[in-house]
């Protein structure tokens, strides 16, 4: 039975606080009850109203393209899809054992995993605000389980620094917190913040300077176990004789500094990547998977867009089949939504206005590279207490992360070995063969973890500009090209609407394809209706 | 230098920002591990290769392929060999600089000799006979 309290709804609080207090106390209000920092998603969509059977033909059965087709056929459309692959999913995509993957330029490579054991090329983690994509996940049956972003065991390695010796991001974030918090204190004691901090303040500064940072007695920061609360021990608390913890010496802030390993810490700190973070249970693939069992039956398989036209009737689009590549095909329909990346709608012949044209050709993609690596066993485990989670590096490779699923079991295991992301390394490693980017990804993993040398089973690569389906990895807005275009994109031109990532201010990321999507849908059936 | 774009989310990645991968890196290459096989990789946010030669090979290589010849997918990336489009050097520099369509921008990890180089490289190979070379100043004219 609700209580009287719990029947002021959040609207009524926010309303009522808004009244009172003005905008800014709102939006504090707001961001505190939950609302402001979410993606921006309502709820299902609904769309109202008769299409009185207008069809939609849908090119690309990514999450956007399928989002659309899902909700636009509830909606009572006469839905079509069109898909260049043999499979749904578009960039949401997993790799295990015996699936094989032929890359531009002919390499062919085959996963050699383990039974249950892959890797997510494209998207590998879901933040907790992406709500449009959690929301499907329930209403399709998609089983969650955590992804770990940070762990605090894990690895912060830089080459030119510590001797090359990578540190535990427990040890790096405590001592640089501490020490920071140890000058902080210092500062205040001196009367410097006198101007900044007013005198009733700085006692409670004090308090949390010590408190947050681990001081001692005397706002200092040193080995004792204080600081061993935080970052652990040199000998850890025990049981029996000779138990007594011995603390562990905290590393310089000299040192932190000059090795830049507290650049790393913002990774932890992004609201993107903060916790709770989730991957689905199996592979990323599982939300594809997901969507094709709802929409499969729409989609045809295997057809390349080569054209899309318009008139004041309809759409057609011209494609082709793998068995028929001379023979063009068309489909007609009233409508379109088309979700093809950029980097190929931009080579294709379209009739849509010049602005939406130049917002299209407006947006390079992206270099990316991720390379899986199975090992022997699980030694991040077994011999580094590693369960899960990143380690940061300034090695090429950039990334090395550790399953979130299968903890201490026996047998293999899989890595991501190599997680590139523009600058000069990932376009470095898209040119080199499959087989010399996982032996240099195994070369350089070993300085973190030397068992790679004795452990490594087998590896495979995909470098995301050679994925035949998309030339790229995400579209790679500036603010400029923003101003520019980005309005340009998202406008129904005609009988036609984009959607994907790259309509969206999320770039890359699948709740950017489906808020896209939902946005593209609504403003289209709102015109269907209204004709 | 263009800067990258701060604001600019990596959504698959960010293993770092934008911003964050300007600052220097500490040059792996000196690091203690094992020694790594040519070719070295860039330590920084700019190209380390000098060469027209080196750039192509580890970079335009990665789309335009090892013969120059492109590839087909679901979209294509156009052949370089025999391009009559290279005949004007200015052509090729301002795309190199300022990228087109999906092609991303070199300008900002390339300097002005290198972006010169690698075009003089691609106009003189794979069937390219173009024997006017492209100078650091023409590369400079082309920044926006």
């Amino acid at each position: 039975m609700q209580t009287e309290r719990a029947m002021v709804t959040r609207r009524d609080l926010l309303a009522l606080i808004g009244a009172v207090s003005g905008s800014a106390a709102m939006y504090h209000a707001m961001t505190s009850l939950g609302f402001a920092s979410d993606s921006g998603y309502k709820g299902p969509i609904r769309l109202e109203g008769d299409p009185r059977g207008a069809s939609v033909l849908i090119l690309g059965a990514g999450l956007a393209g399928m989002t659309a087709a899902l909700e636009l056929r509830k909606a009572g459309y006469d839905v079509r899809v069109l898909e260049f692959n043999s499979r749904a999913g578009g960039r949401n995509w997993t790799l295990r054992g015996g699936d094989s993957f032929t890359e531009l330029g002919g390499f062919r490579q085959t996963c050699e995993f383990e039974q249950g054991l892959y890797i997510n090329p494209g998207p590998w983690r879901i933040p907790y605000h992406h709500r449009a994509l959690l929301d499907y996940c329930k209403r399709l049956g998609v089983t969650l389980e955590p992804f770990i972003q940070l762990n605090h065991n894990a690895y912060l390695h830089a080459a030119g620094a510590f001797a090359g010796v990578p540190q535990r991001i427990r040890d790096i974030k405590t001592d640089f917190q501490g020490q920071v918090s140890e000058l902080l204190a210092k500062a205040t004691q001196q009367g410097r913040l006198d101007e900044a901090v007013s005198k009733e303040d700085r006692e409670i500064l004090m308090q949390a300077l010590r408190s947050w940072g681990a001081l001692d007695g005397d706002y200092a920061y040193k080995a004792n176990l204080i600081s061993g609360d935080f970052r652990g021990y040199a000998r850890a608390p025990g049981g029996g004789l000779g138990a007594e913890p011995v603390p562990g010496e905290p590393v310089d802030l000299s040192e932190i500094l000059k090795s830049r390993l507290w650049r790393y810490l913002q990774n932890f700190a992004l609201h993107t990547f903060q916790a709770t973070m989730f991957q689905p249970v199996g592979g990323m693939d599982m939300i594809g998977k997901a969507f094709a069992r709802e929409v499969g039956d729409l989609i045809r398989y295997g057809a390349k867009v080569t054209r899309i036209q318009q008139d004041d009737r309809g759409v057609t689009v011209t494609y082709t089949d793998p068995d028929a590549p001379a023979t063009p095909r068309q489909a007609k329909a009233d409508w379109c939504v088309c979700t093809i990346p950029l980097s190929i709608l931009s080579q294709l012949p379209i009739d849509v206005g010049r602005r939406m044209k130049a917002a299209i050709d407006a947006v390079p993609y992206s270099a990316s590279v991720k390379i899986g690596l199975q090992f022997k066993r699980r030694f991040w485990e077994e011999d580094e207490a590693i369960y899960g989670g990143i380690s940061y590096t300034d090695l090429p490779v950039r990334q090395i992360a550790y399953p979130n699923t299968g903890f201490n079991g026996a047998g293999k295991g899989v890595l991501l070995g190599a997680y590139l992301f523009d600058g000069p390394n990932a376009y470095e490693f898209t040119s080199m063969s499959p087989v010399e980017r996982v032996a240099r990804a195994v070369e350089f993993g070993a300085r973190i973890h030397p068992q790679y040398r004795t452990e490594y089973d087998n590896g495979i690569a995909v470098a995301w500009h050679r994925v035949p389906f998309a030339l790229g990895c995400a579209g790679r807005w500036t603010d400029e090209a923003r101003a520019q275009h980005y309005d340009n994109l998202c406008q129904i031109d005609g009988r036609i609407v984009l959607a994907g990532e790259h309509a969206s201010y999320i770039p890359a990321w699948q709740e950017g394809a489906i808020l896209s999507s939902l946005d593209a849908i609504t403003r289209l059936h709102d015109r269907v209706v209204k004709q | 230098m263009t800067r990258e774009n701060t604001s600019f989310r990596a959504g698959f990645a960010v293993a770092m920002s934008a911003a964050s991968l300007l600052l220097s890196f500490p040059a792996y290459a000196q690091g203690s591990g094992p020694s790594v096989p040519e070719p070295a990789l860039s330590a920084g946010f700019r190209f380390a290769e000098n060469s027209g030669e080196e750039l192509f090979a580890n970079i335009c290589q990665g789309c335009h392929m090892s013969d120059g010849k492109g590839a087909t997918g679901a979209g294509t990336y156009p052949s370089l060999a025999g391009n009559s489009n290279l005949e004007a050097g200015g052509y090729p520099v301002s795309i190199v600089v300022n990228g087109q369509r999906g092609m991303p921008p070199f300008g900002a990890m390339m300097s002005d000799d290198q972006v010169a180089a690698v075009v003089n490289y691609v106009r003189t190979h794979f069937g390219n006979r173009y024997l006017d070379a492209v100078t650091s100043e023409d590369v400079r004219a082309v920044r926006r």
